[in-house]
């Protein structure tokens, strides 16, 4: 696209005159700024659930910024590592804010990424079309966990250790190649200096990249289908109302009013996010492990480990995958195959398919070891949230269209995946493991069957406008 | 779109250089991958260790390093030894005859070990590799059954061993702890790594 020389007039300012001089010589960036800013629209009835993205983006930037000083410092080195963590804490000017603020940083990353994903959720911001920016966003999820594990291999402490060596032979649980596997991963036949070496790599520059990468797909998706919003009504339809110019009438250009509508909650958040990194730092222990404050030592576990909070609602299903969970797995994929044989209006040859595929999955189930099972388990909760978009069979987007029951629904949702979180912290105990194992099942069970209770019950009606009131 | 036909001998062309620029790209990853194995150096580090157990009491464990990985020593009292039988019915592979840590004939007995006392064991839970803790007191006590003879607990994820290192039914350890290659040097010296047979 070709962009016209524009003359200025000679008695224009010289502010204007810097502008054009630019403009005419770097188009682009500034139709950057039109389309992503001043002249991107976003409905108008944002509420407090859409600035977690924004301020997503904005941990990002701190974890980079302060990842790069720790750099400086830090030595990736099994013998030095834990050392110049000590080091950066004590001796570097100024280098246990650094660190504090990095280490707060990644739970701050995590809780708002989890209400960001919940706001999509119960909005149905994932549906038609905005499917590629919800898979991307978890992608973007992924990655997060990985560079959280790799990165909390780092300070080389005894939950570091351990907690790299459990998660590390879960690979090693897939048949045939796991155990190969696991040795790429590690490097060596233990964790040692090989993995954090690497970990250290894949930390600090190929994992970043991924995750920019990711969260650029994630906001030109979102910008060329649109945000989505609490009503669920979609304001650039063909039919939605717009003014002469074609602009949406339920939208507001993103710059100014939601650059000022973010960096309000930006306000509360650096509050909340420096009262953290001053007075409760370790807070309690969750955001660092006091375990880790010992070095790494090969020959002892510490008698409780348990990995951070983000990752514990994922552990507990992993943990509750025994020998006798099989059985009631094994159970569910047979209740679902006589229903797809009996129900479904399927043709023979399909349920034929089922029949077999039924019979395929349980003779695997009974022959593979429940270990390999809990892994897959562990996995398939994070996987299974790409296929979201599929399940949700709702006439309608929004949970405030949607039946009564639903929001009732969604709540025991989350406060399941806060129990599941909750026990993942906690020893193992029998009542936990079978508190879990029915969290397990409500977990996969919310995802799979949604596209037959969404579908249960009267919709409201949806307007045709956005629910707005000024203020 | 042109409304040019295709050429389809330039089709060609284009399509077996973009197979030929893949295999170089496959090949071109192959010394990159291939760097994610264990190093020269690495797979060296490996030699066997000598301990001497002459002061080893009864109830008494000592840990040593090998491989990177701890290798107990426990020498096990006669109580801790005639537990081993009451163990049996509730252990998940009593004769130690699964594949995935192989057990040396010398220790596929009730005891797992060479000398009746003397158990030799990889201290690395067979689950996800924690390395579980002594927990020799019997009785009922907290995360363990009540009948409980004395063993180790994984503080991982659970799994529980007898004083042989054989797993309990039901938990999420697969396999009994690996009993490493060993044999007596004399009577109070072992050797970690080497067996007879090697």
């Amino acid at each position: 696209m070709a962009h016209e020389f524009k003359e200025i007039s000679p008695n224009a300012s010289a502010g204007a005159k810097v502008t054009n001089w630019f403009e005419n010589r770097f188009p682009t960036a500034f139709d950057a700024y039109r389309v992503h800013m001043s002249e991107y629209y976003a409905p108008k009835n944002f509420n407090f659930w859409y600035v977690f993205g924004s301020l997503a983006l904005v941990v990002l930037v701190i974890q980079i910024v302060t990842g790069i000083f720790l750099v400086m410092h830090y030595k990736p080195d099994a013998a030095l590592a834990f050392a110049s963590v000590e080091y950066i804490m004590r001796d570097v000017p100024w280098g246990w804010l650094i660190r504090y603020m990095h280490s707060t940083g990644a739970s701050a990353f995590f809780i708002v990424v989890y209400l960001h994903m919940f706001r999509g959720l119960i909005y149905g911001s994932y549906r038609k079309p905005r499917e590629l920016v919800w898979i991307f966003g978890c992608a973007i999820f992924l990655a997060l966990m990985a560079e959280a594990f790799m990165g909390y291999l780092l300070p080389w402490g005894q939950m570091s250790y351990w907690g790299a060596q459990v998660i590390v032979n879960l690979f090693a649980a897939i048949p045939f190649v796991g155990p190969d596997l696991a040795l790429l991963i590690r490097g060596d036949f233990v964790v040692g200096d090989a993995t954090l070496n690497r970990f250290f790599s894949f930390h600090v520059i190929a994992v970043p990249l991924v995750l920019l990468g990711l969260v650029v797909a994630h906001l030109l998706a979102l910008h060329d289908v649109g945000s989505n919003n609490p009503d669920g009504v979609e304001i650039k339809a063909p039919n939605a109302p717009k003014d002469a110019n074609g602009k949406p009438l339920d939208g507001v250009p993103f710059h100014p009013y939601y650059t000022v509508h973010d960096i309000f909650a930006l306000s509360m958040f650096l509050m909340a996010f420096t009262a953290v990194v001053f007075f409760a730092p370790e807070f309690g222990g969750y955001f660092l492990e006091y375990n880790n404050f010992i070095p790494a030592d090969p020959l002892v576990t510490p008698l409780h480990i348990a990995p951070v909070w983000y990752f514990t609602p994922f552990y507990s299903m992993l943990r509750a995958i025994t020998s006798e969970m099989m059985y009631a797995l094994i159970a569910c994929v047979l209740l679902g195959a006589i229903l797809g044989v009996v129900k479904a209006r399927l043709p023979g040859f399909l349920k034929g398919g089922i029949v077999i595929a039924a019979a395929v999955v349980v003779l695997l189930m009974l022959s593979i070891d429940a270990k390999f099972w809990g892994v897959v388990v562990m996995g398939g909760a994070v996987i299974i949230l790409f296929f979201l978009p599929w399940l949700d069979n709702s006439a309608v987007k929004s949970i405030r269209y949607r039946p009564s029951w639903h929001k009732y629904l969604y709540g025991i949702f989350v406060i399941n995946f806060l129990i599941l979180g909750y026990l993942g912290v906690q020893p193992p105990s029998p009542v936990g493991e079978r508190v879990s194992q029915v969290g397990t099942l409500f977990y996969f069970g919310f995802f799979l069957l949604m596209p037959w209770w969404s579908r249960i019950g009267a919709t409201k009606p949806v307007p045709d406008r956005v629910n707005f009131t000024a203020h | 779109m042109s409304d040019t036909p295709i050429d389809s001998s330039k089709r060609t062309w284009i399509i077996t250089s973009a197979c030929a620029g893949a295999v170089g790209g496959v090949a071109a990853a192959v010394p990159f991958v291939s760097s994610f194995q264990p190093s020269e150096r690495a797979k060296a580090a490996g030699a066997a260790v000598e301990v001497d157990i002459s002061a080893l009491k009864p109830g008494e464990k000592i840990t040593v390093e090998w491989r990177g990985k701890p290798v107990w020593i426990l020498k096990r009292t006669p109580a801790q030894l005639e537990s081993l039988a009451q163990t049996e019915p509730q252990v998940a592979d009593p004769k130690s005859d699964r594949k995935a840590y192989t057990t040396p004939e010398y220790a596929k007995n009730q005891h797992r070990s060479i000398k009746p006392e003397v158990f030799v064991g990889v201290g690395i839970c067979t689950h996800l590799g924690c390395s579980p803790g002594d927990r020799f007191q019997t009785g009922p006590q907290p995360s363990l059954p009540d009948d409980w003879h004395g063993g180790f607990l994984c503080a991982c994820h659970g799994s529980t061993f007898d004083v042989a290192g054989r797993v309990f039914k039901n938990k999420p350890a697969p396999d009994n702890l690996e009993v490493p290659p060993h044999m007596y040097l004399s009577d109070t010296r072992l050797i970690i790594g080497e067996d007879k047979k090697a």
